[in-house]
């Protein structure tokens, strides 16, 4: 007994312990057994290609030939590759900052009204359509003619409130004796003497855009001591002869037609052409006029902003995201918001601080850990976004939207069909996020 | 501890499970004679919406022969390209392909991918010619069907704003210049461009090439035995920019012109109350417009691509290239239905397609402007295929990249000729090395 004993408690040093307690298998053979499954789960999916897509990165398109760090040259130097890691550079600076920054006052603003839940609600639910499906939306709604596009519709009620577009907006001058003056009336180059006869012929209207009560437009009779003249549509199917009115060439009505002193500058006097598109200034003094049509006119309905064109795809495509994920940030930062407690709050006040110096000087410092985890999350994703950017950046600006997963994703499978390169995508993009992984795993430890 | 055995087999059985629904499929085996052939098949091609109805159909047609076959067809759509070559590398492609590029089935050819059909060569030349054979080949191996192709030197038209500003179809491009300014000088916008990813400028900029340069250079251009700075594509160009150097000749001006993609720019023509008169696009146009409400030759006609400064009659067309990725008796017999002008006139009666088998019964075409630029590609004194489908496919085939984004580039800077054309270049001499 008291043998067993002593052996059990003096193991003999040097020799492997033989029967001494439960073995390595005993111990831990039914936490492997539990934990094998995920550990040859991740090994073949994850493990296994991340070293072999390394490996890859170092040969070249078809695979045979090792070239070393070519691949990596290239990312650096490619001008399509440039792009996207100069955008994902602006979209890691940007969003993350947005998302956090919306998400805190969304969270902050919404706790104390009623109903909060109900608008927590409405600004989570972005969250809960895929990004893709919020691309699509996105692209529709981005459509730059005002009338289809709900973005460039709301802001078309404000221009054409402010500039409202002219009768004609698409005319032009039938002939070279009418010409665009800087402030973009049209002006009849020869000035007039009084008993003139001014001739001002337009193209580019629709047949349909002509006022219902036009009529056949007619050269007026010169009127003695005035300026008399015609504004009318110069055109006939097939072309027609320009600058003379021809038969079933309507008069253009209700244009405001301006005299102006010679060499253009002030306007002497206004008419506005009749049915037939007549006009007449009576008694105009002695002296050259010229006779112009007012640039208001011609003022062009509002095109709409090209939400979708080059330089504008990037901050169109932020927008969106942040559109989607302000509401993730917002419920995490309320979830720590109703952590703090309120007499800390209370006490700030009591000390006089106003709501702002409460929120900046109390609850953001309290909140830090909240908004370091968002803040951190979003980084991550931020540096992974492809499915908005292929959603909504129409093809002919995807170079411009391009981002690192994106431009990884053509050049290995989307036709460039450079695996190497692509594989070198791949593993730059690796590389980004890492710092930022291991910057989240220390807080995990620390907080632990 | 008897428990913990039994849970330790629930994890073994459970780990079995999952290996077993890891592993590839197996493919239905196949009998003797060709009334017993059975087996499944797998086609994928880049046709969905109303063509992959069509195509169906066709389907349908061979299921009837061969009702022991069971065909699946997935549309790959624009990404077909990828989706092929990510499913080669992985080794796990669809029995049959049909794709439009002949550089991407030479790619294919060169990997071993795909497996020729020599037996199928008699057929395919007495139904298509030795040419149309030709494009199907790599090396003198015959390794595809071109089942549909595509003139693609056409204009469409729509009849109610020609008639309104009294103009008639243009036989030359300088017509065509003066048919737009007077379209322009009657309100209506002249062309109806949908930029997209930039291959229907490349079909313009083909179409516009093999006028001005002749297709001795055209050939010449594709193997990139000239540069893209040579005078010759500054001079093609130059004319094309008659068309995209004016903002107003455009619907929405370039700006929109850019953001539309090409079913908008075709239906923007094909609208009772239209936003363009022209637009310039491949016979497949019919077919890409949901809900048509005009008739063919009242509402919408078409016209051959003018010639330039008297070129002969030329066409550029395109086709789609039925391959062969793993043999089967039912692939073998899809294959060749796909040779026979029953399949064909299956499609040609819906209407959108144009085929290039000669045995076909002209008077299926039920739509006289089909019959018309069907007809136009066969009767063509030059015919070319799509040069940019000749192309290594990361040039001539990728959006973002290459040919595709030159163009796109060109439409915002019609000015900027030097600058696409050495940007052109660049992007060749890198895709043509690899």
């Amino acid at each position: 007994m008291s043998e067993s004993a002593a052996t059990a408690e003096a193991p003999t040093r040097g020799l492997p312990p033989q029967d001494e307690g439960p073995g390595f298998f005993q111990r831990y053979g039914v936490t492997l057994v539990f934990l094998l499954p995920a550990l040859t789960l991740l090994t073949v999916w994850i493990v296994y290609p991340t070293i072999r897509t390394i490996i890859r990165s170092f040969y070249d398109r078809s695979g045979d030939d090792f070239i070393g760090f070519e691949n990596y040259r290239t990312l650096f130097t490619d001008d399509t590759l440039l792009t996207a890691i100069k955008n994902n550079l602006l979209w890691l600076l940007i969003v993350p900052f947005f998302v956090t920054a919306i998400g805190l006052v969304f969270a902050v603003l919404l706790e104390r009204i009623r109903f909060s839940v109900a608008f927590k609600i409405v600004v989570f639910m972005p969250m809960a359509i895929s990004l893709f499906a919020a691309g699509v939306i996105w692209r529709l709604m981005y459509e730059k003619d005002p009338s289809q596009g709900t973005v460039n519709a709301a802001i078309a009620v404000v221009a054409d409130a402010v500039s409202p577009s002219g009768v004609l907006a698409s005319a032009q001058p039938s002939t070279e004796q009418v010409t665009a003056a800087s402030d973009g009336a049209l002006v009849l180059e020869r000035p007039l003497e009084p008993g003139g006869v001014a001739q001002l012929g337009l193209t580019g209207i629709r047949a349909s855009d002509v006022p219902d009560d036009a009529v056949q437009a007619v050269v007026p009779e010169p009127l003695a001591g005035g300026i008399t003249g015609v504004v009318w549509r110069d055109f006939t199917p097939g072309g027609g002869t320009s600058g003379e009115v021809g038969e079933e060439e309507l008069g253009l009505p209700g244009i405001t037609v301006e005299l102006r002193s010679e060499g253009g500058g002030s306007r002497a006097a206004q008419a506005t052409t009749e049915a037939d598109g007549t006009f007449v200034f009576d008694d105009v003094g002695s002296g050259a006029h010229q006779v112009a049509i007012g640039a208001a006119t011609f003022s062009e309905p509002y095109a709409g902003v090209s939400w979708l064109g080059q330089s504008l795809i990037t901050p169109a495509i932020m927008m969106a995201y942040v559109w989607v994920w302000a509401g993730f940030a917002m419920v995490v930062i309320a979830a720590g918001l109703a952590a703090i407690p309120r007499d800390l709050l209370e006490a700030a006040r009591t000390d006089g601080a106003t709501e702002w110096q409460v929120f900046r000087r109390v609850t953001v410092p309290l909140l830090m850990p909240v908004i370091a985890v968002v803040f951190i999350t979003m980084l991550i994703y931020v540096l992974k976004v492809f499915d908005i950017v292929i959603a909504i950046a129409p093809g002919s600006v995807q170079d411009d939207a391009n981002v690192i997963a994106l431009a990884m994703w053509r050049t290995s499978f989307g036709g460039v069909n450079d695996f190497g390169l692509g594989a070198a995508i791949a593993v730059f993009l690796f590389l980004l996020v890492i710092p930022i992984l291991a910057l989240n795993i220390r807080r995990f430890r620390r907080e632990v | 501890m008897r428990s913990r055995w039994v849970v330790l087999a629930m994890l073994v059985a459970a780990l079995a499970f999952v290996a077993a629904g890891c592993g590839g499929d197996d493919d239905g085996g196949s009998a003797g004679g060709s009334e017993d052939i059975t087996g499944d098949v797998s086609i994928m091609a880049i046709w969905g919406g109303a063509e992959q109805e069509s195509f169906e159909a066709v389907i349908a047609g061979f299921e009837e022969l061969y009702p022991n076959v069971n065909v699946t067809y997935t549309s790959g759509g624009d990404n077909l390209a990828p989706l092929l070559s990510t499913a080669v590398e992985g080794g796990n492609p669809p029995d049959i392909a049909c794709i439009g590029q002949p550089g991407l089935m030479a790619q294919f050819a060169e990997q071993g991918a795909i497996q020729p059909i020599d037996d199928l060569r008699d057929t395919i030349v007495d139904n298509f010619g030795e040419a149309v054979a030709d494009v199907g080949s790599v090396d003198g191996t015959q390794y595809a069907v071109m089942f549909k192709a595509a003139n693609k030197s056409t204009i469409w038209y729509n009849v109610a704003s020609f008639e309104e500003a009294g103009v008639e179809p243009p036989q030359t491009w300088e017509e065509l210049g003066e048919v737009a300014t007077t379209l322009d000088a009657a309100g209506i916008t002249p062309y109806s461009v949908g930029v997209d990813v930039g291959w229907p400028i490349t079909d313009l900029f083909e179409n516009v090439y093999i006028r001005t340069a002749g297709p001795e250079m055209y050939d010449q251009l594709v193997n990139h035995e000239i540069p893209w700075t040579d005078q010759s594509v500054k001079d093609a160009l130059m004319e094309m920019q008659s068309i995209f150097g004016a903002s107003s000749n455009l619907v929405g001006g370039t700006s929109e012109a850019l953001q539309t993609d090409m079913p908008t720019s075709v239906a923007n023509v094909f609208s009772d109350s239209p936003k363009g008169a022209m637009v310039i696009i491949g016979a497949f146009a019919p077919g890409v417009v949901t809900d048509n409400p005009l008739e063919p030759v009242t509402g919408y006609d078409v016209f051959t691509f003018p010639s330039i400064d008297g070129s002969g009659s030329a066409a550029v067309g395109s086709g789609d290239l039925c391959v062969n990725f793993q043999t089967s008796e039912g692939a073998t017999a899809f294959l060749e239905y796909l040779t026979t002008p029953e399949a064909a006139e299956i499609w040609i009666a819906r209407g959108g397609f144009s085929s290039p088998n000669r045995n076909v019964d002209e008077a299926a075409y039920t739509d006289e402007l089909e019959r018309a630029t069907a007809t136009g590609l066969s009767e063509a004194e030059t015919f070319r295929f799509d040069a940019s489908d000749l192309m290594p496919s990361a040039f001539g085939g990728t959006p973002g990249q290459g040919f595709w984004k030159g163009m796109t580039d060109f439409v915002a800077n019609p000015n900027d000729i030097d600058g696409v054309t050495q940007q052109l270049e660049n992007a060749a001499n890198q895709a043509y090395t690899n």
